[in-house]
């Protein structure tokens, strides 16, 4: 009887040796990181988080906070729901994950408005809204609760930057088009200005809501174009 | 251990509760200070503004000092004492009667002139709406206004924050030739008179609110102005 | 009663929360490929704006802003809650929805069929947390302000995914370039109709 005990023992360590140790950066994992970038965009390929993303991108400046509040909660929630995801009762796992979120975003809000307090009245609502951006509570439900704590941490990393670079994206145009600025300096040539006797004006069409949509949908547009898998039948 | 029996749930959830809470309470209080400087920064920046002199935020507290020569804290019209004129909070004051109603005002110098400061609040479309105007000293013209909004609709009656509808307030008079004081009209686009400005097309009732912010506040001061400024008032305007 | 009917229709049209504000648009996007179910979605939205938004105007009244404990005891004046409004707001709306969704299942349930599946979806929907947010923001005086607004806004976001859902039915027949079909085109139509709903902003109540 001992002998058996004595064996299953040995086949567990061995079991356990015999798992090659995984790199940090293995394959797999930087296909964590990449993959929301383009293929598996939060975005344009898994629709979510749109809410609280396109009222904010008629500059840069604040898009650029708001992607890093994202990347924050993103990451720190992922890897909080990692750590616990032995110990969540299963029933009321929804709740604790909208606890840990909303705990984060307030936290956020906190510090922005002691730090950046003009971003932050700029915000205004939509930091609170990160909580119910489908992206964050979709990350948790659907990879958190299952994986490791630093897969999990590499998985929020990589849809916070898919979130980032497409709001950024919109940003950059609609600031660049709307004001001929970026983050606030002036970059369009101000001899260029009709009122200073030159042939160009700022397309105002482009700081009203509707054009971060249809911004947006050009992006779609020519992702798709170049991402021929991405195409919907 | 058995994660989903009632108890251990119950017991989750109680713990959880207590160290989100916990957390979150430790960071509202420690950033408390940095928050509540902010505000305080940015409304010594407002003041200085209606005054036209621009500061950035952080270099507004050394500004203030230099400029706001005194405040002080009117009630029914006279100077009270023992009341600190920058710490009121003007949206509690306008729900109280008038007997009880605390206003702050700020005297300035700036480049040997006197300017009387007065705060403003009302209510726009959304939310509360507040600003400054500034007098001469006459107490009659104003030499400039700024104005600032918690909700207001973006592109419509948010607009009154812009310099477009602030720079139209100077100049404008609040009193009438009898010396009465008769506010600023904010009017649909077709003012004409030295006291009317235009409203913000689309903006009606945030329009209608700062109309009546400045009837409603700087009626408190004009009294003790009057007083306050000796016979300037009445001179300027006769020999006008 | 003229300002309540102004703020419902303000509430429906000019600050209509998607074309407005962008809330709720990952439901918006994900559940508007047939009419049917959109209507259905549309009417869950309605429902739970209706309730939660009163209910956090009393949270919000009576224990969460500076000075609202005050009904307790003079001496709770300075205690300022806001900052666990949003894990609050968000509790109140998670139950909410689970409390709605018990009692229309045990007293209609053919409303719960039509509805049942949707219900659940609606806790992370935006439009549902940022009307309880605009409400803190905009200070209403009253209950009946705070009502009139989660019901206009829930009508608002309504008539919005009714019509996307439509166009999106019909525009399956047209020839859309291959890169845009679907999700481009929708975010391109949706972009368009905000646009007219622009038109609204300029009427004078």
């Amino acid at each position: 009887m001992a002998d058996v005990l004595e064996k299953k023992e040995e086949a567990k360590d061995l079991l356990v040796d015999k798992q090659p140790k995984e790199p940090l950066f293995s394959k797999k994992n930087r296909k964590l990181l990449n993959d929301p970038l383009n293929d598996n965009n939060p975005i344009t390929v898994q629709v979510l988080g749109i809410c609280s993303a396109l009222a904010i991108t008629v500059k840069l400046y604040p898009a650029l906070v708001m992607s890093i509040s994202v990347l924050f909660v993103m990451a720190a929630g992922n890897v909080i729901v990692s750590l616990m995801r032995n110990f969540i009762p299963n029933r009321i796992r929804i709740i604790v994950q909208l606890v840990v979120v909303a705990s984060l975003v307030a936290l956020v809000d906190q510090v922005l408005k002691a730090f950046v307090y003009d971003v932050s009245k700029e915000l205004s609502v939509f930091v609170g809204l990160i909580i119910t951006n489908c992206i964050i509570m979709g990350r948790l439900e659907a990879f958190a609760l299952g994986n490791t704590v630093w897969k999990s941490f590499l998985d929020g990393i990589g849809n916070a930057f898919g979130y980032a670079w497409i709001l950024l994206a919109v940003s950059f145009f609609r600031e660049l088009l709307g004001s001929g600025t970026l983050f606030g300096f002036q970059v369009v040539p101000d001899a260029w200005y009709l009122a200073n006797g030159g042939f160009y004006s700022n397309n105002g069409f482009m700081l009203l809501p509707p054009m971060a949509l249809i911004t947006v949908g050009i992006i779609i547009w020519v992702q798709r174009a170049r991402n021929t898998k991405l195409i919907e039948e | 251990m058995d994660v989903n029996k009632n108890s251990y749930t119950f017991l989750f959830a109680t713990a959880m509760v207590v160290v989100v809470a916990a957390s979150l309470s430790f960071a509202a209080t420690n950033l408390k200070p940095f928050q509540d400087t902010n505000v305080e920064q940015e409304k010594m920046q407002s003041i200085l503004s209606s005054i036209q002199i621009q500061v950035e935020r952080s270099e507004a507290p050394e500004a203030y000092g230099t400029y706001i020569k005194e405040a002080i804290v009117l009630q029914e019209g006279v100077a009270v004492n023992g009341q600190d004129a920058f710490a009121i909070d003007l949206a509690k004051e306008i729900r109280k009667s008038d007997e009880d109603r605390l206003s702050p005002l700020y005297i300035a110098d700036k480049d040997g002139e006197t300017y009387y400061i007065i705060p403003l609040q009302g209510n726009g479309l959304w939310g509360p709406i507040w600003g400054y105007v500034s007098l001469k000293q006459d107490i009659n013209t104003v030499y400039g206004a700024t104005f600032d909004h918690k909700a207001e609709t973006p592109g419509l009656g948010a607009e009154i924050n812009t310099p477009v509808f602030e720079e139209q307030f100077k100049g404008k008079r609040m009193l009438d030739s009898n010396l009465t004081f008769v506010g600023i009209d904010v009017r649909k686009g077709d003012a004409s008179t030295e006291y009317q400005v235009d409203g913000i097309s689309g903006g009606t009732i945030t329009s209608d609110g700062v109309e009546a912010m400045i009837l409603d506040c700087v009626k408190e001061y004009v009294p003790f102005l009057k007083e306050h400024s000796g016979k300037t008032a009445t001179a300027v305007l006769i020999s006008e | 009663m003229q300002e309540l009917v102004n703020l419902f229709v303000k509430a429906i049209f000019v600050d209509n929360m998607i074309f407005a504000y962008f809330l709720g648009m990952c439901s918006y996007l994900a559940v508007s490929k047939k009419v049917s179910t959109a209507v259905g979605l549309g009417i869950a939205v309605i429902f739970v704006l209706t309730i939660t938004v009163p209910v956090n105007f009393l949270l919000e009244n009576y224990i969460l802003r500076e000075g609202a404990l005050s009904w307790l005891s003079p001496a709770f004046v300075e205690v300022d809650l806001s900052f666990l409004s949003f894990i609050l707001f968000i509790a109140v709306i998670a139950s909410m929805v689970q409390l709605v969704e018990m009692t229309v299942e045990k007293f209609s349930p053919g409303l719960y069929n039509a509805l049942g599946i949707f219900l659940p979806l609606i806790a992370v929907n935006c439009a549902i947390l940022g009307g309880s947010l605009f409400m803190q923001e905009r200070n209403f005086i009253g209950i009946t302000e705070a009502t009139v607004f989660g019901f206009g806004s829930g009508i608002g976001w309504f008539l919005a995914i009714v019509a996307i859902a439509a166009i999106r039915e019909k525009i399956q027949y047209s020839n859309v370039p291959a890169p845009l079909k679907g999700l481009g085109i929708t975010f391109i139509v949706t972009g368009l109709m905000g646009i007219a709903f622009m038109s609204f902003m300029g009427i004078k109540l």
